[in-house]
C-alpha cells in the first residue's frame, strides 16, 4: 500500500486534528527496537528518530483496505476545498446526512428520560442489550404487523452500520458474501475486515471471494441471478443505496427463492423504507418464505433525522436456520450480549415516540420534506438532458455521466458548483460513470445547488 | 447436532427462549423446517455458555419464580443504582431539545467523538500524562470497545488474560478465531494464555512464568478482584510488554475508584505510550450503565511490527464498523467533565466506595477472606476448597442475596465470590444484616 493511500487511511471525517498525524509516517523499516523510556514530546524528523515497534502483527486483513472509509474521504475533500474558496458557499448533498430538525414530540420524549435519569424512580441502568421491550413492540406493530414477526425478533441497536458488523462477527470469516454493485461500501469494507475475502484486484476493482451482482439501468437495478455465483450471505438494499432503486414485489420473490435454491442468507437492509412512494415492498418479510432465508436490517437515522442520536434495529426470524438447525438468532443474541450493551436509554424513548401515532406522522412529514427535495433534483437533471435514476423511492438520484470517471465528474461538479456529491465509483465498480446526489438539505441549499447545476451543465 | 447446554445460555432479562406460540409449535411438527447451507460460525460453537451476566440474570429470574415474596438483593450484575447528577441529567435533555431546532440539530458526529469531548476527556482525565484529544476514542462503552479492538487485531493474534478476569476479553477472543479449542479439564481456551492472579501473588501475575502473547489484556482496579496494581507492578508490566514486542489492552473503567497512589492510568507509567491501548468508561464512573459512553486511547507511538500505526486502523475501524456513540450520551459526557459535574458524578462514587466498606467491614467481620473493596466497587471473597457456583446457590438461597461466582470469571475464580457493592445504602445495609445472619 502506497504511503498516499495509508495518509487517506487515517483521516477522519470532521476532526482535523486528525490532520495533525494524518502525515505519521509508516515505513517498513527493519531497525533495532529501542526503549526510549518517556515519551518526549519534540518534532523530530523521522530520519533521526528510531522509532519503537510492537512485535505484533498488523492485520492482513486491515492492509487488504485500498483506501479509507469512502464517506470520512469525501468529508476529507469538501474540508480541503472550503479553504481554496473561503467565499463560496459549500453545499452538501454528499454524505446522506439529515439536516431538518427532529420532531418535538421525539425530542421531548428523550429530554424526559434524560431528566426521569436523575430521579430515583426513574434511574434506570444496564438494559436488555436486546432492547427495551415496549420499542421492540412497537417497531413489531408499526413495521412488520401481520407478517409473522414477533417482539423478540427484534434487536434494537445504534445504527445500521454497528449491526452490518456485529452480523459479519456472527458469520465469521468462513462464510462468503455477495453484494450489488454497487452498493453501500460498509458491506464490502466489513467482509474484508472479517477476512472473508481474498487481495483486492485493481484491474476489476474488485476484491477477490466476493459475488458482485451488477445493477445497472440496462437490468433495471435487479441483479441477472442466473449469472450469480453461489455466496452465504446475499447483501440486499432496497431501497438502495446509492441508486435509490426500490425492487418490485415480483423481484423480490425472486430473490427469496434463489436465496432458497442456494441455501443462502439475504441480509436485507431497509433503512430507506419509509421512502417508497408506490407499493413496492417495504420488508423483506413481505415475501412468502422470506423468514426462513432472510433477516433485516432498518434505521431511525433517516426516519427521524437520529443519524447522530443513534438507533436502529434487526429482525433475526426465529425460523432462520444454519445449516446444522442451530437458529442463527440464538448467535446473533450471544453476540449482541458479548459485543454489545445495548442502545443508549435515551435514545431508545426517542425511538419510542418516534412510533406513537403523533410520532410516525411527523416523521412522514420530515421524510415527505426530503422527497420534495429528491423530486426538485430529479427534475432538474432530467431537464438537462441527463438519464436520471432513483429519487422516487429514496432520498438518493442517481445521476448517469457515460464514459466519464466519477471522481472526475464529482472534482468538477465540487470545484465549478461548490456542491459536493458522492462519486458512484465509491460504491463500487458498478457505480462508475454514476454520480450519487443525496436528497438531505435545507429546502433552500438544494434549491440553489440545482440552480448550479443548471448553470453548469446548461 | 448443536450443544443444547447453550439453550439455557438465553438472556431472559425481558423474554424467555423461546416464545413460540403453542400454535405455532404443532404446525413446525408437522412441515419440514427449512434450513439454510450456512455453516454456523464454529467459533461461536466454542463458547461453552451463555455470555455470564445473562446467566445470571436467568438465576435471578428463577429464584423471584421461586420465592415471589423474597426481598431480591442484587449484588450480583454490576449495574450502578443511584441517580445521574442533576447538571449532567439536564445537559442531555437540553441537548435532545436542540435537536428539534435549526440551529441546535446535529446530524452524523465524527465517529472518533466529538471534539470538545475528546478534549475534555485528554485534558481532565489524562492531564498529567500529555495524551492528546486526536488519540482518543469516544464510544458506546467498552464491551464494544474490546469487539471493535479485537476486529482490529484480527483472528492470528494470541493473548494473554489475567485469571479471573472481564468475560468480554476471553468471549470477544474466542469469536474472533484467536482462542484455540476449550479444555474441559483445564477450563481454558487453548491459545490463551492465563495469568492468574490470586491472594498467593498479590493479584499480580509472575509474568517471568507468563508465555508471550501478542496482547495481554489487563484490568486495573480489577474486575471481577477489585485488586489495583501498583506503579511498581505496572512498570513491571510494561517492561514485560516492550521485552516482548505486545500490546497491552489496559482496561481502566474502575479508576475513578482508586483511594490510594495506585496509578489509574497505564499512562502513568513512563514508555507505556509505545506499548499499550487503554479502553475506560463512563458507566460505573457516571452511572451510564443504560446511557452508554466509553472512550479508548490508542497513542500515535504505537505500532505494530511492520511500523504500521495502529491508531490508523483502529481509526478505519471505527469509520467502518461504528457510527459514533450517541450525540445526546456524548453531552452528557462532556457535563460529567465539566469542574461541577466533575465533582457532582465522584460524590456518587464516593457514595459506592462507602457501600464497599460496608461490605467490606461486614464480611470481614464474619472471619471470611475478603479482597478488593478499596479501589474497587467489588468485594472478593474466598471460600476455599468450595465450588463457587455452589456458595453463589447457598448465599442465594439462604439470603436471597444475587452474588457472582468467581468461575464465570475463568478458572482462577473458582473458590472465589464476587459481590459488587452498588446499590441503595439501605440495601447494602440489608444485605450485610443478612450475610451476617449466615455466617455468623
Amino acid at each position: 500500500m502506497s504511503l498516499t493511500q495509508n495518509i487517506s487511511t487515517s483521516i477522519s471525517s470532521s476532526s482535523s486534528s486528525f490532520l495533525a498525524y494524518s502525515v505519521f509516517p509508516y515505513r517498513d523499516v527493519s531497525l533495532p527496537s529501542k526503549n526510549f523510556g518517556t515519551c518526549r514530546c519534540v518534532a523530530i524528523p523521522q530520519e533521526e528518530k528510531t522509532t519503537y515497534k510492537t512485535n505484533v502483527s498488523r492485520n492482513a486483513n486491515m492492509a487488504k483496505l485500498q483506501a479509507g472509509y469512502l464517506f470520512p474521504e469525501i468529508a476529507r475533500r469538501r474540508n480541503a476545498h472550503l479553504p481554496k474558496y473561503p467565499d463560496s458557499k459549500v453545499i452538501s448533498l454528499g454524505i446522506g446526512d439529515t439536516t431538518e430538525p427532529i420532531p418535538e414530540v421525539i425530542t421531548s420524549a428523550m429530554s424526559k428520560r434524560s431528566q426521569a435519569l436523575s430521579t430515583l424512580q426513574g434511574y434506570s441502568g444496564y438494559g436488555a442489550e436486546q432492547g427495551e421491550k415496549p420499542l421492540r413492540a412497537a417497531i413489531v406493530s408499526t413495521f412488520y404487523g401481520g407478517l409473522g414477526i414477533d417482539e423478540d425478533d427484534i434487536f434494537v441497536s445504534d445504527g445500521a452500520k454497528c449491526d452490518i458488523s456485529r452480523l459479519q462477527v456472527l458469520f465469521g470469516s468462513e462464510a462468503t458474501i455477495a453484494v450489488q454493485d454497487p452498493s453501500y461500501p460498509a458491506y464490502v469494507d466489513s467482509s474484508v475486515i472479517m477476512g472473508q475475502t481474498g487481495l483486492y484486484q485493481k484491474d476489476a476493482e474488485k476484491y477477490g471471494n466476493i459475488e458482485y451482482m451488477r445493477c445497472n439501468p440496462e437490468n433495471g437495478f435487479f441483479p441477472d441471478l442466473s449469472k450469480v455465483c453461489r455466496a452465504d450471505i446475499i447483501f440486499f438494499c432496497s431501497p438502495n443505496n446509492p441508486t435509490g432503486s426500490a425492487a418490485t414485489r415480483e423481484q423480490l420473490t425472486q430473490l427469496v427463492q434463489f436465496a432458497k435454491d442456494n441455501g443462502s442468507i439475504i441480509v436485507y437492509d431497509s433503512a430507506y423504507a419509509m421512502y417508497i412512494s408506490d407499493d413496492k415492498p417495504r420488508s423483506i418479510f413481505e415475501i412468502p418464505g422470506a423468514k426462513e432465508v432472510a433477516l433485516e436490517t432498518a434505521s431511525f437515522s433517516k426516519y427521524a433525522g437520529f443519524t447522530g442520536v443513534r438507533l436502529g434495529w434487526t429482525v433475526v426470524p426465529k425460523e432462520l436456520l444454519f445449516l446444522d438447525g442451530f437458529p442463527v438468532a440464538k448467535d446473533f443474541n450471544r453476540i449482541v450480549c458479548t459485543c454489545f450493551n445495548g442502545a443508549s436509554n435515551v435514545v431508545q424513548a426517542g425511538g419510542l415516540a418516534c412510533l406513537s401515532p403523533e410520532g410516525r406522522n411527523a416523521m412522514q412529514k420530515v421524510v415527505g420534506f426530503y422527497k420534495e427535495n429528491a423530486d426538485i433534483i430529479m427534475d432538474t437533471f432530467n431537464s438537462l438532458g441527463f438519464n436520471v435514476y432513483g429519487g422516487r423511492n429514496a432520498p438518493y438520484v442517481w445521476v448517469h455521466f457515460p464514459g466519464r470517471s466519477s471522481w472526475d465528474v464529482f472534482s468538477e461538479i465540487l470545484e465549478k458548483t461548490h456542491v459536493v456529491t458522492t462519486p458512484g465509483s465509491g460504491f463500487g465498480p458498478g457505480g462508475e460513470g454514476f454520480i450519487r446526489v443525496s436528497a438531505f438539505g435545507h429546502r433552500d441549499n438544494v434549491l440553489e445547488a440545482c440552480r448550479r447545476f443548471k448553470q453548469l451543465y446548461k | 447436532m448443536y450443544n443444547f447446554s447453550t439453550c439455557n445460555a438465553m438472556p431472559c432479562r425481558n423474554f424467555l427462549w423461546p416464545m413460540i406460540p403453542q400454535a405455532r409449535l404443532e404446525i413446525q411438527k408437522e412441515r419440514v423446517v427449512c434450513h439454510t447451507r450456512v455453516q454456523r460460525n464454529v467459533n461461536l460453537e466454542k463458547l461453552q455458555n451463555g455470555y455470564l451476566f445473562p446467566e445470571i440474570s436467568m438465576h435471578e429470574l428463577q429464584h423471584i419464580r421461586k420465592y415471589p415474596d423474597a426481598k431480591l438483593i442484587n449484588l450480583g450484575i454490576g449495574d450502578t443504582t443511584e441517580p445521574i447528577p442533576d447538571i449532567v441529567a439536564v445537559s442531555m435533555a437540553e441537548y435532545a431539545h436542540a435537536l428539534s431546532t435549526v440551529e441546535g440539530y446535529r446530524g452524523y458526529g465524527a465517529e472518533q467523538g466529538n471534539k470538545a469531548l475528546r478534549k475534555a476527556i485528554a485534558e481532565t482525565l489524562y492531564k498529567d500524562v500529555q495524551v492528546k484529544d486526536s488519540e482518543v476514542f469516544v464510544s458506546d462503552g467498552s464491551q464494544c470497545d474490546i469487539t471493535r479492538l479485537q476486529l482490529l487485531l484480527g483472528s492470528n493474534v494470541t493473548m494473554a488474560v489475567q485469571d479471573p478476569s472481564f468475560p468480554a476479553y476471553i468471549d470477544t477472543s474466542v469469536i474472533i478465531g484467536q482462542a484455540g479449542d476449550f479444555e474441559e479439564k483445564s477450563g481454558k481456551f487453548g491459545n490463551i494464555e492465563y495469568m492468574n492472579c490470586g491472594p498467593q501473588n498479590n493479584f499480580f501475575p509472575d509474568l517471568a512464568k507468563t508465555r508471550r502473547t501478542d496482547i495481554i489484556f489487563f484490568c486495573s482496579p480489577n474486575n471481577p478482584t477489585g485488586q489495583a496494581a501498583t506503579r511498581q507492578q505496572l512498570e513491571e508490566l510494561v517492561k514485560f510488554a516492550k521485552e516482548n514486542g505486545s500490546i497491552i489492552i489496559f482496561d481502566s473503567a474502575y479508576a475513578v475508584y482508586v483511594t490510594d497512589d495506585s496509578p489509574r492510568s497505564i499512562f502513568e507509567i513512563p514508555g507505556a505510550k509505545e506499548v499499550a491501548i487503554e479502553v475506560s468508561s463512563f458507566s460505573k464512573f457516571a452511572g451510564f450503565t443504560g446511557v452508554r459512553l466509553g472512550w479508548t486511547v490508542v497513542p500515535e507511538e504505537l505500532c505494530f511490527s511492520n511500523g504500521f500505526p495502529v491508531i490508523n486502523d483502529f481509526n478505519r475501524i471505527v469509520c467502518t464498523c461504528f457510527n459514533g456513540a450517541s450525540n445526546i450520551s456524548q453531552a452528557g459526557g462532556l457535563a460529567c467533565l465539566s469542574s461541577e459535574g466533575f465533582m457532582a458524578v465522584c460524590s456518587v462514587v464516593n457514595y459506592y466506595k462507602e457501600n464497599a466498606k460496608i461490605l467490606l467491614e461486614t464480611l470481614a467481620s464474619l472471619g471470611l477472606k475478603v479482597y478488593g473493596g478499596e479501589n474497587a466497587p467489588y468485594v472478593w471473597v474466598h471460600f476455599p476448597g468450595s465450588k463457587s457456583w455452589d456458595v453463589f446457590d447457598y448465599i442465594l438461597e439462604k439470603t436471597h442475596i444475587i452474588t457472582v461466582p468467581g468461575s464465570g470469571f475463568g478458572p482462577g475464580g473458582e473458590e472465589f465470590l464476587r459481590m459488587s457493592t452498588f446499590g441503595h445504602r439501605e440495601t447494602i445495609l440489608e444485605a450485610s444484616k443478612r450475610l451476617k445472619n449466615l455466617f455468623s
